[in-house]
């Protein structure tokens, strides 16, 4: 019987501590949208994809998946250190870090990005979906990390901030493939995190092209294709 | 036949890897020799009339993967043609040969991971393979290093790879879907797939589909999630605008159609041809618009793109079988129609220096081939007979008739009859009007002539008497999708 509670208990316990890190991801995602320098978007998406790699080993020690231990440590080497360290670089390249590229005043960017949180969260809850991975409340925060990136992309008019939100964005399908596709095979997780890379590779390409070519990170300056 | 596929994956990545130390006559000649031969192999695979698998289940090419195949096949082999001669040695010749050497083996990558695309077995892979699509043409689309190429190659990675994040939630969702009936660790193959699909959870399976036509359709051109495409098109060199609106936006419809399968199977066919209703009608108002009032030529033709993506949106909410044969036709028939078109606007840029439709007159005076020709591609965009796109649109016509949609099928050509104008006073104002002083006559290169003769003629093939053989194919594929259920 105690052993019983004891199991019930340290699930409860389990599924608390993945409820507190999926939070934390979204969590991060809102900083990173009112984050004025770049440089702190930056940090804050490696502390954003390191919570989504303790997430994967907290799936992977309560489901017995050894694939996503290789998971995690692949993802943890790549969105917290590799991808941070390229986009870091370019910044110090090109010195002079942009502040405040937002469109938008902090408070209604906040505004906005807590109602599309909640939209986020709501529409997801009306979905039949129970996972036995982490808590559906996780795949919930997935939807709204994934809304509110796409609003750090638009609200905000520097290279830096729509690469960081596009590399955010992707952090939260990752959260969405642990609750929804735990059992995924590795080969199709590997593909995607090179593909990850790849686009990594691209954008530094790209932003660096635009910064040689303009002298600037913001895009105020691509304005020009219209119509 | 499985030494085929894997010959398919090889060739034009072994291509690319040597066009990087080939001079550029060697890398012309190897990049023309592996569009031929994908080309060749694709065209290879149709008499088989059976599934082609390799590298155990990895790669599988059925009758709906190999009228994509065919079309990735066909404009590589055109593209090639063309690029010969558009590649010209000017200025520096260090960096002439380094613009060559880049622009070959990008060229021969971006038709490696087009061709990958339906060649994989399983949603998974289909998703990196359109996702690296995105990445390398990105690159190709900046090749040039104008202004404009670099914002419009951000627009697109940026645009596209987000609205291929979506496609991937799509894709989750769809591996979630499955769980229930293939248990919690299984591969998103194909046959797998629709073989459980009729046990999958139904507002899961919708879901999955309303968010791939989002995200696929983001890469595929739909409203309201094209923005990124006329700018792209426009911007890119002209041989990458040909391949991306040959071939990349039907990839991804492609995609598209994978997941129509599936759901078809788990919900029935009200929902997916709903969804796609809506976005193609969206898309075909809006581009019908555009094309009315457009002063650069290849965003008229990008716009044209936006019309032919909607009608293949709107041709499979027709329930009727022959709909979706005509769907699969005007597949091939856009992507001969269109490459040729943009083959037309390079030679037409060339000569006269410029994009803009204001500043070329006298088309048709100037360039004795590609002027005419040009204007031929036109008429065939506009579904004239006697080209491909007559005989597609018309069979998707009769299929929205026979589906008694007749007041969708009458809207339908209504839009189509106001692209029409919109793109044939521009044709005829830029063509058909006398030469202006000082604009030489005669053609930039014959190699670019060449590639536009190649289209045509595919396009009188697909109008006036299509192989048997590619009707059959059509209609298996169409079977495969699960029409005639």
């Amino acid at each position: 019987m105690s052993a019983l509670t004891a199991a019930v208990s340290s699930q409860s316990t389990i599924t608390d501590a993945a409820e507190a890190v999926a939070i934390l991801v979204l969590l991060s995602e809102f900083a990173m949208l009112r984050a004025a320098l770049s440089r702190s978007q930056v940090r804050l998406y490696a502390f954003q994809s390191l919570s989504v790699s303790a997430l994967a080993v907290i799936v992977a020690a309560t489901r017995h998946i050894g694939d996503l231990y290789v998971l995690a440590g692949l993802s943890l080497v790549l969105k917290v250190i590799i991808v941070p360290a390229i986009v870091l670089r370019l910044l110090r390249e090109v010195e002079g870090d942009l502040a405040g590229s937002h469109r938008l005043g902090v408070a209604s960017m906040v505004l906005l990005a807590i109602a599309l949180s909640v939209f986020g969260i709501f529409v997801v809850g009306t979905m039949p979906i129970h996972s036995k991975s982490l808590p559906v409340l996780a795949f919930a925060v997935a939807a709204a990390v994934i809304l509110v990136a796409f609003l750090l992309v638009i609200v905000r008019s520097d290279v830096v901030s729509q690469a960081v939100g596009f590399f955010s964005l992707e952090n939260g399908v990752s959260v969405a493939s642990l609750v929804l596709a735990a059992g995924l095979p590795l080969i199709a997780e590997v593909a995607f995190l090179f593909d990850l890379l790849v686009a990594v590779v691209v954008f530094g390409v790209l932003m660096r092209v635009h910064h040689g070519r303009t002298s600037t990170l913001s895009t105020r300056t691509l304005e020009r294709l219209r119509g | 036949m499985s030494a085929v596929l894997v010959a398919i994956m090889v060739i034009p990545f072994a291509a690319s890897l040597a066009c990087w130390w080939a001079p550029a006559g060697l890398a012309k000649a190897l990049t023309l020799t592996a569009g031929v031969a994908t080309f060749g192999l694709a065209v290879g695979l149709v008499s088989s009339g059976r599934v082609a698998t390799a590298l155990s289940g990895w790669l599988r090419v059925d009758s709906l993967s190999l009228v994509f195949l065919l079309a990735v096949g066909f404009l590589y082999t055109s593209t090639a043609v063309f690029t010969i001669g558009y590649v010209r040695p000017s200025g520096d010749p260090l960096d002439a040969a380094r613009y060559s050497r880049r622009f070959f083996s990008g060229l021969n990558l971006f038709a490696w991971a087009m061709a990958m695309a339906p060649l994989v077995n399983g949603l998974a892979l289909l998703w990196v393979a359109i996702e690296v699509t995105t990445v390398i043409s990105a690159l190709l689309v900046a090749i040039d290093d104008t202004d404009g190429a670099i914002e419009a190659a951000w627009k697109y990675v940026l645009i596209a790879s987000m609205g291929l994040s979506i496609a991937l939630l799509a894709t989750l969702v769809m591996y979630y879907a499955g769980t229930s009936a293939l248990g919690s660790s299984y591969e998103l193959f194909y046959p797998k797939l629709l073989g459980a699909a009729h046990g999958f959870p139904p507002e899961v399976v919708r879901l999955s589909f309303g968010l791939a036509v989002l995200g696929f359709g983001t890469k595929m051109g739909l409203v309201p999630v094209h923005t990124w495409l006329p700018d792209a098109h426009s911007e890119a060199p002209t041989p990458i605008s040909a391949l991306l609106s040959g071939a990349v936006l039907t990839i991804s419809f492609y995609a598209i159609l994978r997941f129509y399968q599936v759901t078809v199977r788990a919900v029935g066919p009200a929902f997916p041809r709903d969804v796609l209703l809506v976005f193609g009608l969206a898309s075909l108002v809006l581009a019908a618009l555009y094309l009315a009032s457009q002063r650069d030529l290849k965003r008229l033709l990008a716009y044209s793109s936006v019309e032919h993506m909607g009608i293949l949106a709107i041709g499979m909410s027709f329930s009727a079988p022959v709909a979706v044969v005509g769907v699969l036709l005007h597949v091939l028939a856009h992507a001969a129609a269109k490459s040729t078109a943009f083959f037309g606007a390079g030679s037409v840029i060339r000569k006269f220096g410029t994009k803009e439709l204001d500043r070329v007159r006298g088309g048709v005076g100037a360039l004795p081939w590609s002027g005419p020709m040009l204007l031929l591609a036109v008429l065939a965009l506009s579904a004239m007979p006697p080209f491909g796109i007559f005989r597609s649109e018309f069979l998707i016509v009769e299929g929205g008739l026979r589906s008694s949609a007749t007041a969708l099928a009458a809207v339908l050509v209504a839009l189509v009859t106001i692209a029409f104008l919109g793109i044939s006073w521009y044709a005829s104002q830029t063509m058909l009007t006398p030469l202006p002083d000082g604009v030489l006559r005669g053609e930039t290169s014959n190699w670019m002539v060449g590639s536009m003769a190649i289209g045509l003629g595919a396009l009188v093939l697909l109008g006036v008497h299509p192989p048997a053989q590619l009707s059959e194919l059509l209609a298996r594929a169409a079977s495969e999708l699960g029409t005639t259920r």
